[in-house]
């Protein structure tokens, strides 16, 4: 290669390295901030700013969804294995909102530890699975949990029954 | 290897060899693009969550992946442009250049349609959306920069630059999803292991991304001939060939 070009390479590459450098010390610096929502152990940490506008996000706890009979007002666990937060919503859920998936809440985070979301969306994750599919996964786990319930149950080990989802 | 190279900056040379390969890449990219509509559309079986919406990512899943690589030629041909002083390496910048903006379009505007149904609303302000639209921002930067200066030689080189520095974004958008917490969803293709994702829905999506591939070659073989023809058209060559067709 000949040096005039040598030395334009190195022009090159050096606006790549300098380019990577400052936007990767600056997200660095931001981290915090680029991420959407905050996770249940934040807000359990204190780490959530309390009566400012925030988002938290997490797997909704099985059975822990709420709705009132005469208004749209709702009320659930939001959990990411080691701490939740219950969210309480005045609106229309997502379509896809569901237990055991995850959701994003945006809203505040009131003094006794409550949030109060202002709109709720759906967190999709990435898996596609045809429906027959989904059928029979879902079958297979049942019947998996039933032998596991079958099990408990004998009179040698009648202890509690131990339910995945009392793993939250 | 060296002598191939140099021919390759011959704009004459590039726009012959060019004309061959069209009919194939136009060919090969109708194909993958209607089988792979025909079959995404109609016959791979829906989602077990999302229902039918989901199919929008036969359309998505492709374009994203064309703004992302397309990003990389452009940013590539800015270089060699750069260092060996290539005339055609700059034409070939000037010419991914929208067609990586309609690319991004296209994926920024899909994910707004899928987002509604899916997440209850078309936009947020997440880490992969906001990399995303800083890309279109880029790639509109360098169609500006590239008409406004009235020289080529001092706008091809201030577009190298801007490609150059926004490489650093195209790594950022990859892994958003995995380095911040986003409501976009993690990768369904994955580098190493097997795509989370049914090989009945997913082999349609291969075929379209292929098919995408094709028509993004071909797309910036059309655009680069173009420039060719209207930066030569004072050269005998071009004269001879618009008088001679």
């Amino acid at each position: 290669m000949k040096p005039a070009r040598k030395q334009r390479l190195l022009v090159v590459v050096f606006i790549v390295v300098i380019a990577s450098l400052v936007v990767g010390l600056l997200t660095y610096a931001l981290r915090e901030n680029i991420n959407l929502f905050y996770t249940p152990s934040q807000v359990a940490a204190g780490e959530a700013p309390t009566n400012t506008q925030i988002r938290v996000g997490g797997m909704v706890v099985v059975d822990s969804l709420q709705r009132a009979s005469d208004s749209l007002d709702s009320s659930f666990l939001v959990s990411d294995g080691s701490a939740t937060l219950l969210i309480h919503y005045s609106g229309i859920l997502p379509d896809l909102f569901a237990e055991d998936e995850a959701a994003v809440a945006t809203g505040a985070l009131g003094d006794g530890g409550v949030f109060v979301a202002q709109q709720v969306l759906a967190k999709h994750d990435e898996e596609y699975t045809p429906p027959e599919v989904a059928d029979a996964m879902q079958q297979a786990i049942d019947k998996k949990a039933k032998a596991a319930a079958d099990n408990t149950t004998r009179p040698i080990e009648s202890k509690t029954p131990n339910t995945p989802a009392a793993a939250y | 290897m060296w002598q191939w190279f140099h021919k390759l900056g011959s704009p004459r040379w590039f726009y012959d060899i060019s004309g061959k390969f069209l009919p194939w890449l136009a060919l090969a990219s109708v194909v993958l693009i209607v089988t792979g509509v025909v079959w995404g559309l109609a016959f791979a079986p829906q989602d077990a969550r999302q229902g039918n919406s989901f199919r929008i990512i036969y359309i998505h899943v492709p374009a994203s992946f064309l703004a992302l690589a397309g990003y990389y030629v452009m940013a590539a041909a800015g270089a060699v442009g750069m260092i060996w002083k290539m005339k055609l390496a700059d034409m070939v910048m000037i010419a991914a250049a929208p067609l990586g903006a309609a690319l991004t379009f296209i994926a920024l505007f899909t994910g707004a349609i899928w987002g509604k149904p899916t997440w209850g609303t078309y936009w947020i302000w997440d880490a992969r959306i906001t990399s995303m639209l800083v890309l279109l921002f880029l790639y509109i930067g360098i169609i500006a920069l590239s008409r406004s200066f009235s020289t080529r030689e001092t706008s091809a080189r201030a577009c190298a630059i801007l490609a150059l520095v926004g490489t650093v974004n195209i790594p950022i958008i990859y892994k958003s999803v995995d380095w911040w917490y986003t409501l976009h969803q993690p990768a369904t293709i994955k580098l190493t292991g097997a795509p989370s994702m049914h090989p009945d829905m997913f082999k349609p999506l291969l075929v379209m991304i292929l098919g995408f591939y094709c028509f993004y070659a071909l797309v910036l073989l059309l655009n680069t001939r173009t420039e060719i023809l209207q930066r030569e058209r004072r050269t005998n060559w071009v004269k001879e060939l618009a008088a001679g067709k």
